[in-house]
Order: C-alpha cells, then structure tokens, then sequence
C-alpha cells in the first residue's frame, strides 16, 4: 500500500484560488520577448532556409546580400564552423550536428545563411539576395524505407540511417509467446505532429569581447542540461554563458526547448558583428523547421491467454528523429521506457528500438514525449485483443491492471510506480462516468442505422523524468565507460526581505501554466501567510539564480519537484524562524506556530510576534541570532533517490511519479462527410494530492485539447521529395475551441509517498491517452482492425462510402498523382503546320515570346536552353530561373522537356512531352506534364498548386497560339482544354 | 515574414484609383480589407510596386437596393453585408452563404468585393454570384464594363479583369419569387476553406447547381426540372467533370462523393425552401 505522506495544514493548498499571472496576462501587460525593449544598435536576424530536403551546396553568393544599405553581416556554415563547434549528439556516432547548414542540407526549411541588418525587412531584402547553387540528391523520408540498403544516406559517417539499435529483454518473452494461447500483432505508423505554441523563438543575443562571454536572453524552457551543450557549442565554460528567460512565455508544451540551436547561431551572430542581435522565428519557420513529435513506426506482439491476459509484449519501434540526432534526442523514445507494459501487469518484455534519420525536420520535446507514441500501439492492442478474442474491451483492462495494494510497484523494464489503485479508479470511472449508459447510447444509435463507436484506454502517465533514462540508448559497456547519470535535480529559493516580505524564486521556467501562484499556495501554507504575501519570481538567469541540468519546465515535473522543493526550502527558514521565536517566546522551538500572519507559542495565542517582524530580525538585529541560525534566505537543491542510473540489465525507472489515467468515449461518424463527432468523453485521473483543482482541469482540458488536435486534425504532412506541406495555419489544422468538446473529468487522488507534497504531475496524460481512446471508438464505430491518425474524414469515408460510380466513357481517366506530384495533360490548336511549330518550340526568339514573363532565354545548345521567367498566378508573382532540356526528339512530331525551376518563392522539377500532329486547319498540339513543387509554394499553397500549374501553362499555350497568328475558340475551348464544367 | 519595400497609394476617390491604376498596372494591388493580401504581402508571395488603399473612397462603401439588382460596392466589408437588414428578403442564398466565409473577424475586415477579386477555387462568394447570374462591375479611366461571373473567374485566382481596371461593384440580381435557394459546405473546421461547398437554385422549371472548391473555379450546371434517379445520374455527371483532385486534406473520389451526396441534399433543402 502506498505510505501515507506528511502534508502541510493545507489551508491554501487545494483550492483554486485566483491566479497572479491573469491580471498581466488578460489586460495585454505580459512581458514576452518581442515585447520587451532592446539596447540601442540591436540588430536584427533573418534565415535563409534550404527549399530542398537534401542537397549538396555548390556555392553560395552572399556578396550582393552583403552590399544592401542595412546589412552587417551575412553568416553561412563557413562562418559559423569557425566561431562554434558542433553540438554535442547523444548517441555513439561518428556525426555532428550543427545549427546551420554545412555543405549539404538535409531536410526543407534547414538553415543555409543567417542576415543580421538594421531591421527585419532589411534582412529579409537580403535574403532574396542571397543566391544558392544547390545540387539536389536523393530523398528518404519514410522510416522503414530510410533502413533500406539502397536508401540514400544521411550523414556518412554512419553509413547508413540506422543512427542507434538497441535490443532490450526482461523475464522470459519466448517462453511466454511459445506458451500463450494467442498471439495478437498491430502496427501502428504515428504521424507527426505538434504542439504549436502561440508565441515562436525569441532570441537576444549579446557577446561581451572583453570578457569572451555570451549574454542570451530566450523563451528556452529548458531542460537547463541543453545549457552545457550550448555553451560547448559557442566554445566557452559554462559561467561565460549566461542564459536568462523573459517574465512571460507564450507557451512551450516543450516546443521551447527547440530554440537551443538557434542560441547558438545567434551567439554567433552576435560575436561575429560585435552589436546584440535579436531574432524572432516566424510561423512558416515555427510550423516548417522548429521541434515536432517523432514520427514512429510500431509493432507489437502479445502473448495472450485464452482469458485475454497478457503474457509478454514484444516491442519493435522504428524512431524517425528527422535529419539530425539533436539533443535530447532520442529521448522521445526512452522516456517511455519503464513504462512499456502500461497500466498492466505483464512480466516479460521484448524491445527493439531503432533510431533512425531521414530527410525531415529533427524532432525534440513535445507535450507528451514519447507517451502518444507508445500508448497508441499498446491500447489500440488492447482493443484487438478483446476483438479477435471476442472478449469484453473492458474486461480485457479490468484482467491486466496492475492489481490494487501492489504499490510501489516495479515494472519489468525498471519503472518504479509510486502509488494508486487503479483498479479502484477505473471501476469508479465506469460507475460516475456513466460507461453503462454509453453502451445504451451506441445500442440504440446502432439501431437507428447511424455510425457509432466506443473507446476506452488506461494509461500511466510518468513525470519529473530521470535525467539518466536517456543512457538507456548506451549498452551497459558504454553507461559504464561515461559514468552514472541520473537524477532530477529541483532548485527552489526562500528569501526574507528588511521588511519581513518573503520572495520565492524557482528555476521552472514557466510558459503560462501558473507556477507563480501555486507556489504562493505552498509557501504561504508553510509559513502561515496569505499567498499575496509571497511574490514570486519566476525568470531564470543562469548567471544569478540557483539552477541544475534538469532545471526548466518539462515532464510534468512542476507540482511535484518544484513545488516540493518549495516546500522545503520554506520549512527550512521556517526551522529557523521557529527557533528565533521559541528564543524570544520562552516556549520549545517545536511550540512554535505560524498561522494568521503570526508567530506564536501553540496553546497561548497571544503569546505571540508578527511574522514580519520576526522576519526581518536577521536584517536588523544579526547580533541576536546565531549565525547557523540565520533566517535570510534558504535555497534547496532536492533530487529523489529512487532515480537511479539504468542497471547493468537495462532496467530503467524513467520517471519519479506515476499518474493513472482511464478514459473513454462515443464518437459519432457523420455518414456523409465522414466526420468524427465526440459524443462524450470521459477522463479520470489520479494525479497525486491535487494543489489548485482548476489548474488540474485546465491541464487536463488543454491537454485533451491537443489530443483532439492530434487524432483528428493535425500532421506535419511531408512529400515524396521532402517538400513540407503544412507551412501555414490554413494546412496544419489546429483544433478550435469549435472543435473541442468539454471532457467529464473525474479525480481520485492516491498522494505519491516520493515527493514532499504527495503531488505527481498532470499535463501530459491526455496527450498519450485520448489520441487512441478517439481511434479505439473510431476502429470500433466502423468495424476496422487498423487505423492510423489523423482520423481525417477523407481517410474514414475511404470505410464508408463503398464503390465508385464508373466515370463516364468520354472521359479519361482520373489523373490521380502518387504523393503531391502535379500532372495534367491537355491540347491546343494552332493554325500552323507542324513544321513551324517545331522550330519556334526550338527557337530561343519565339520561345521568350511563349514562354510566360520570360526576361531571356539563352541557348546553352540545340537542345538546352535557360532562361528568366517571371510566373504571375493571380497576384502571386515570382521570379525564377528555368533550366531547360529538350528529349526524344522526333521532328516534327514529338518532344520532351524536361525542367528545373527555382525561385524565393519555391522550385519545381518536371517534365512534358509535347506531340504535334498535322490536322486541316494547322495542327493539333497535345500535350502532359508531370512536375513536383517545392520549397515556399509547397508549404503554404498546396491545395492551390495544381490549379497554378494548369494556369501558367495555360498562358504558355495561349502564347503559342498568339504567335503562331491563331486564334483560341472563344467559348468552350479553354474550358475543355483545362477541364472546367464550363 | 515582412514585406518587401512598397508605395502605399491612399485613394480619396475613383479617379485617384483609377489613375495609380494606369500608372502602375500589373505592378499595383488593390487593398480593401486586406484579409488575403496583407498575409500574401508578409510572405513576399505578392511584390506590387504600389499598393492602392481604396477603403478611403466614400463612393465605393454602398450597398444600393434602388435597381433590379443588389449593388455591393467595392468598400463594402462581409460583415456590413451579413447584417444588411435586407440580407434574407434580397439575397437569400448569401444569407445562407456569408457565415460560412473565414470567420467573423476576418469577415469585419474582409469584403464582399475583395474575395472576387481574389477569386480563390473555395471562395463562397463567388460561387454565389455564378449561381445568382451576378455581374462584376469594371472600371477604369478608359471606361467602366460589367462582366457576367460566368466569365469573370477564369481560372486559379484568375479573373476577366485587366490589369489597369478597379472592381468597383458587384451586381446582385434579387430573388426570384417562387425559387428555393440553399448552401451547403464542408471544410475541415468551421472557416476553414472549403473541401466542398455546394449551392443549388431550384424553380418550378430548372433545378441549378454550383460547387466550388472541386474545381479551379466555381462551376454551375443547370439540370432542368429533374428529380430522382435522374438527379443523381445527372450529379454524377457533374461531380466527374469537375475533375476533382488529390489534396492534403482530400481525395478527388472524397469531393465527389461529397458533391453527389451534399450536392443532393443542398438541392432538396432548396426545394423545401421554395415553399
């Protein structure tokens, strides 16, 4: 059974009293980056970014850029390996990692040059200066198809994409599967996706020469050990890199922690031009190159009994971190591994885990870290096994939940699960939150014909994360070979101003969460105090404050690390104050009591002193206090000792604090459109002593929020050709408060017995558990085995709305591209013959005349051309040089192009074959194209390429049908030639 | 994300309009309520030499009611249009239509004549003036010429005007007593742009159908007075022509689909709607 803990006289503690961040935040006062001032002579950054997913660069011209009025200074990875040195990578492996672009770009969006001008719009003047030869290469940005031989490979050093494998095996896995009754697999692709955060990267960076120092201040969110790696990266100790946070941060769901190379790129910038240098990350670049989810290929194997029991799990999980190991990763994929077999009881346990990298944007923190991920595959499991076992989806849980009384209870991969019951939580989910009459619902919707599902999921959802769990990717030789890591080190400081006022600071590094005034709660319980007596300072600067690697505001770790060691360092002074009193009192400093705003001797009130006199003793009067007595200021460094180093058998307890979460939900599938309506949905958790409910719900909606987002609307959506597809708002589908009905949220509380206020964390669960609580209904609702998210209603409609009409006979058939490649074929008249058509298709005169904006057209031979265009697609203009190659040639009967076209705006690659052929009034051209876009274009525009496309080449032929004397057919015939219902 | 230097022109009047229009052509863009070109500008996807504010030209801010047709001048915000009180009696079908463009802060600065000009495949507006027989109003200092839609949206984003002319106006025919008009539409989220937006115009004789967001344009078919399995043959003809495409958000079969099975529904809405 789990100890009972010690709480304070919770007096504040367990209500939600008004939060101290709202005033500031609600009447427009916060203090966020871009807000605050910056010195005069601050100069300002923009990034040139790669267009293409994997490229060797030629060259780089920069000189042009580098002329423009404004400009300071233009940095490419030349300037940039020689003021920096890479970043640290965590795994063994002969790689670097660097936070700009180095001879080769490997994925879209990569920094290829930074400009640091007057102004942003300077900057960005330059950027369209700035010209990049780029000699693309061979794309991979499918995991499974990155581990293939003949994939082309990222960094060479590897010699393939295979960046870490690692195998893991707890009990006796084969003996379980041989034995089991079934055997039951899914597999599971997780898309990728993101938190999004309202505010983007903030930096201002400063370089002091004198003292060869960097002075940052960025919405960082930590983890504080990203510290070290910066300042190893600008090549300075740590105390010459002094890193500050601004008051306010728009909020991070652990995206914040992303900006770290972008410190150092700036810290270059600013050391190269001697001036500070401020950069604010843009939404394109937030959505195209910040930190997202991993994107993870799973599959999974029970062994089950014949009664639906779970014997052994075997794991296989394929990592995709995107084109770089950036640290801390792959920590997405060990911070779920003590926790592998879930809410359940299940002893044996096989793991394969590969890292691998491939042509996308590298991955990083992000609201749930790595729990989506592995919860989907094993609760989308769960539900196949009562499935194919035709068994009871509940009872299926109810038989593998980790029996009650059996806490502390040690995983098989090591995690240590400090308290609950979640047998006792799970049955009081069903009965409060009405599952009996779910089942009603679903009957009688069934019975009306309409589409309807139900889902369920438990899940443990870990926090305060062990700082060595990401050891766990080493082999036993090589942890050994480094020396132990682990820990999680929470700082907080008490201090006692003259005036008796108390001032609490923490290294937490809050992005909106409301830390400040929980820990006015805490402390003010402590000391006997109203919480507005206690001002809390929440800003983190390294150079000042008490602060450690796992420092900052991630995993969950704020109730139960930070606030606890709140806690303590509040009983610390309180000691002291405690004994000061009994001094002045005449009673035992165990006598003493805090409560009211006074200090007095338990029993006899009115033998008693203000708090805030007594506190300002050590101010005034230090010659009455003995200096180990000394009431000023306590600061508290507190790691938990259950956090021990991985053993020599890889068991890793990854986490401190365990909550348990049991969710479910009826969704209801419109039969038309496809789309999944959230019925009802239901979340129960057991997070621990709760310290302010409506927090707790904030965390809990906001999380089930993103959850939302994730099962039904959002995916960092990628092209064959690593094009990235969701660069705006209008094709990254963020849920709106439209979008997300209100969860029941149901509570039981089980206080932790490992931290000083029983708290564990809560803002994560839901991340892990309704993604697959919607896809468990969704599977259920249409009757599907496996089903992969976003559960958009394209996808699911492919399940309902059954065969297709044949087209009609006078049509051809449907030009459906594979991926985002454009295709499109078509025909023109023109009143000449063929012959003469020939040679203008071949003639650079003519072909400028054609060619739509075309500024020249040089003939580099008789079958290569290059030219300048200017493409006008409604009001998008943009200028782009094309490199042009003629094919096949059979004059004067058949040609093909074959095309390169690049710009600011994006580039294009592609071809057309052109077949010319003699009819009564001139000839007939007819013509099709193939072509796939990339770069700016893609990101932002992608519903609208296609048509793009039919337009410019509509201009094309009307051009040709111009010179050649012709006349288009008025109505009808473009409308025929493009495909419109005219 | 900021544009790259540009003339910002304030017009107080047409001919002033008119006249940066001459001068500049192809290299100006017109600014109403900046709700597309404001983005478009901040992502040097447009470059124009000089921008035209004509939010300042009092003439250009009416909704006429005096003619035959609705006029909505080219000033004339989404919002202002959505609370006309004449909305339901005048134009039905745009009633029905209006709260489905972007969402209620885009629409207080966004207007009627805007999203014409800008001629988005997915845009509501447009697809109401073809289905309504609307005529786009054209100025410039040459002359003024109004445009039926049919022949305004040429293609992506792509419209009859020319490069020296100035929308100023929409002309709206009022409703036809004794037709039943309806609009239905689906997007990812409420606002989003249109996956398939459907409008039908039904009379005792003729039963009219538009989509947009399938093709590069809005696309109208009149069916005749057909009902049953002839509709759906005939929306099925349709749905094919549109030559619907693969998207990140759908497939061509998913906009089919949902332009036969919307499609149907929106016309017998329409249908009950005539009364």
């Amino acid at each position: 059974m789990s100890k009972a803990v010690s709480v304070p006289s919770a007096q504040w503690c367990g209500q939600s009293v008004e939060r101290v961040e709202d005033a500031a935040l609600l009447t427009g006062r916060g203090r966020f980056i871009d807000d605050l001032g910056v010195k005069a002579g601050t100069l300002h950054a923009a990034i040139l970014r790669s267009p293409h997913a994997h490229a060797r660069i030629a060259a780089i011209r920069v000189q042009a850029a580098r002329m423009l009025p404004g400009v300071a200074a233009v940095l490419t990875g030349a300037e940039v390996t020689e003021l920096s040195a890479s970043l640290v990578v965590g795994v063994k492996a002969p790689i670097e990692c660097w936070p700009i672009a180095v001879d080769r770009v490997r994925y879209v969006g990569e920094p290829v040059a930074v400009v640091v001008a007057s102004s942003r719009y300077v900057a960005e003047d330059a950027l369209d200066l700035i010209e990049v030869d780029y000699e693309t290469l061979p794309v991979v940005v499918d995991p499974v198809a990155a581990l293939d031989p003949t994939a082309p490979v990222l960094h060479e050093g590897l010699k393939s994409n295979l960046a870490s494998e690692r195998l893991f095996r707890y009990g006796d896995p084969e003996k379980a599967f041989a034995e089991a009754a079934h055997r039951v697999s899914v597999t599971i692709r997780y898309p990728r996706n993101s938190c999004t955060p309202m505010e983007t990267y903030g930096i201002v960076a400063e370089y002091d020469a004198a003292e060869d120092a960097y002075d940052v201040l960025a919405n960082f969110m930590g983890p504080f050990s990203l510290h070290a790696v910066m300042a190893r990266a600008l090549k300075v100790p740590g105390n010459r890199f002094r890193l500050r946070t601004p008051p306010d941060s728009g909020g991070s769901f652990g995206v914040k922690q992303g900006v770290f190379p972008y410190i150092v790129l700036m810290g270059v910038a600013a050391r190269a031009t001697g001036r500070p240098v401020k950069w604010i990350e843009d939404r394109l670049e937030h959505l195209t190159a910040s930190v997202s989810a991993t994107n993870r290929v799973t599959t999974l194997d029970a062994a089950v009994d014949a009664d639906g029991c779970v014997r052994a799990l075997a794991w296989d999980q394929i990592e995709d971190v995107g084109a770089h190991i950036r640290a801390p990763e792959p920590a997405t994929l060990y911070r779920m591994h003590g926790n592998l077999t879930g809410a359940y009881d299940i002893r044996h346990v096989s793991v394969r885990n590969r890292v691998v990298l491939t042509n996308k944007t590298p991955t990083g923190l992000n609201r749930g870290f790595g729990g989506p991920q592995v919860y989907y595959a094993l609760e989308r499991l769960m539900q196949r096994i009562a499935v194919e076992l035709k068994l009871d989806p509940v009872e299926v849980i109810r038989r593998n939940l980790i029996p009650s009384g059996s806490f502390p209870y040690r995983t098989a991969t090591g995690a240590l699960l400090d308290s609950g019951d979640y047998v006792h939580a799970f049955e009081t989910a069903l009965r409060d939150g009405g599952f009996a009459e779910l089942r009603e619902r679903r009957t009688k919707a069934r019975a009306e014909g309409r589409i309807y599902g139900i889902g369920l999921t438990a899940v443990v959802e870990p926090s305060v994360s062990n700082m060595g769990y990401i050891t766990t990717v080493l082999s036993p030789e090589e942890r050994r070979k480094a020396g132990p890591k682990n820990g999680a080190q929470a700082t907080a400081t008490v201090t006692l101003d003259p005036l008796g006022g108390v001032s609490v600071h923490v290294a937490s590094v809050p992005q909106g969460q409301g830390h400040r005034t929980v820990l006015a709660q805490i402390v003010a319980d402590e000391l006997g105090l109203k919480p507005s007596d206690i001002r809390v300072v929440a800003e983190l600067d390294t150079a000042r404050d008490a602060w450690s690697i796992a420092s900052g505001n991630y995993s969950s770790r704020f109730a139960a690390a930070t606030g606890g060691a709140a806690k303590l360092a509040a009983e610390k002074i309180k000691a002291k104050l405690a004994r000061m009193a009994a001094s002045q009192l005449n009673v035992a400093a165990d006598e003493i009591e805090f409560s009211g705003g006074r200090v007095c001797a338990r029993g006899n009130p009115d033998n008693a002193i203000p708090f805030a006199r007594l506190a300002a003793t050590s101010h005034w009067s230090p010659g009455l206090v003995p200096e180990e007595n000394q009431a000023l200021r306590e600061t508290v460094f507190w790691s938990p000792p259950e956090l021990t180093p991985p053993t020599k058998d890889d068991e890793i307890n990854s986490s401190l604090c365990h909550g348990f979460i049991f969710d479910f939900c009826g969704v209801e599938i419109d039969p038309v459109i496809g789309a999944v309506r959230i019925d009802k949905y239901i979340t129960m958790h057991d997070c621990g002593r709760i310290l302010h409910p409506g927090m707790v719900a904030g965390q809990v909606t906001g999380g089930f929020a993103h959850a939302v987002g994730a099962a039904l609307y959002e995916e960092y959506a990628y092209a064959e050709d690593g094009s990235f597809l969701t660069g705006t708002f209008a094709d990254y589908l963020v849920p709106t408060a439209m979008e997300v009905p209100e969860p029941v949220i149901l509570h039981v509380e089980t206080p932790s017995p490992f931290t000083p206020l029983g708290t564990k964390g809560v803002g994560e669960g839901n991340c892990m558990s309704t993604p697959v609580c919607i896809a468990n209904a969704v599977a259920d609702a249409l009757g599907i085995a496996s089903i992969d998210l976003p559960l958009t209603p394209a996808k699911i409609a492919g399940h309902i709305h059954g065969a297709e009409s044949a087209p009609p006979p006078t049509r051809p058939a449907p030009v459906g591209g594979k991926g985002r490649t454009l295709r499109g074929a078509g025909e023109a008249q023109v009143n000449v013959p063929p012959e003469t058509v020939w040679r203008m298709l071949l003639d650079p005169k003519t072909l400028e005349a054609i060619i739509p904006g075309a500024h020249g057209v040089t003939k580099i031979s008789d079958t290569h051309f290059r030219a300048e265009v200017t493409l006008s697609v409604g009001p998008v203009t943009g200028r782009y040089k094309a490199d042009i190659k003629l094919s096949d040639l059979h004059e004067p009967r058949a040609v093909t192009l074959t095309g390169v076209v690049t710009g600011a705006l994006g580039n294009a690659r592609g071809a057309g074959r052109v077949r010319l052929t003699a009819i009564e009034t001139g000839t007939k051209v007819v013509y099709d194209y193939d072509a796939e876009i990339g770069g700016k274009v893609a990101s932002i525009g992608g519903r609208l390429l296609d048509g793009a496309a039919k337009v410019v080449i509509k201009q094309f032929f009307a051009a040709l049908v111009r010179q050649t004397g012709g006349k288009a057919e008025k109505r009808g015939f473009f409308g025929r030639l493009f495909g419109k219902g005219a | 994300m900021k544009p790259a230097r540009f003339d910002y022109i304030r017009a107080v009047d047409v001919a002033e309009a008119h006249a940066a229009l001459a001068e500049f052509g192809n290299d100006a863009r017109v600014l109403a309520g900046g709700q597309t070109l404001m983005p478009m500008l901040s992502m040097r996807l447009v470059r124009p030499k000089a921008v035209i504010d004509i939010m300042h030209v009092p003439t250009l801010r009416g909704i006429d009611a005096g003619g035959s047709d609705i006029r909505v001048g080219a000033g004339v915000r989404q919002a202002e249009l959505l609370a006309w009180p004449a909305l339901g009696e005048a134009l039905p079908l745009l009633k029905a239509a209006l709260p489905w463009v972007g969402h209620a802060q885009t629409r207080s600065r966004g207007t009627v004549c805007g999203s014409v000009a800008h001629a988005d495949p997915s845009a509501e507006i447009p697809l109401c003036l073809l289905a309504l027989d609307a005529s786009i109003e054209l100025s410039s200092r040459r002359g003024r010429r109004r445009v039926k839609a049919a022949d305004f949206f040429t293609g992506m984003m792509t419209t009859a005007r020319a490069e020296n002319e100035l929308i100023e106006a929409v002309h709206i025919p009022k409703m036809q007593q004794g037709a039943g008009y309806a609009f239905r539409e689906f997007g990812r989220r409420h606002g989003d742009f249109a996956i398939v937006a459907c409008a039908a115009i039904v009379t005792g004789t003729n039963v009219r159908f538009a989509v947009g967001g399938v093709a590069d344009t809005p696309a109208l078919r009149d069916f005749g007075a057909v009902d049953g399995t002839a509709l759906a043959d005939a929306l099925d003809a349709f749905a094919w022509d549109l030559d619907a495409r693969d998207d990140l958000h759908a497939t061509a079969r998913y906009r089919r689909e949902l332009v036969r099975q919307m499609g149907r529904a929106v016309i017998e809405e329409a249908r009950r709607c005539r009364g």
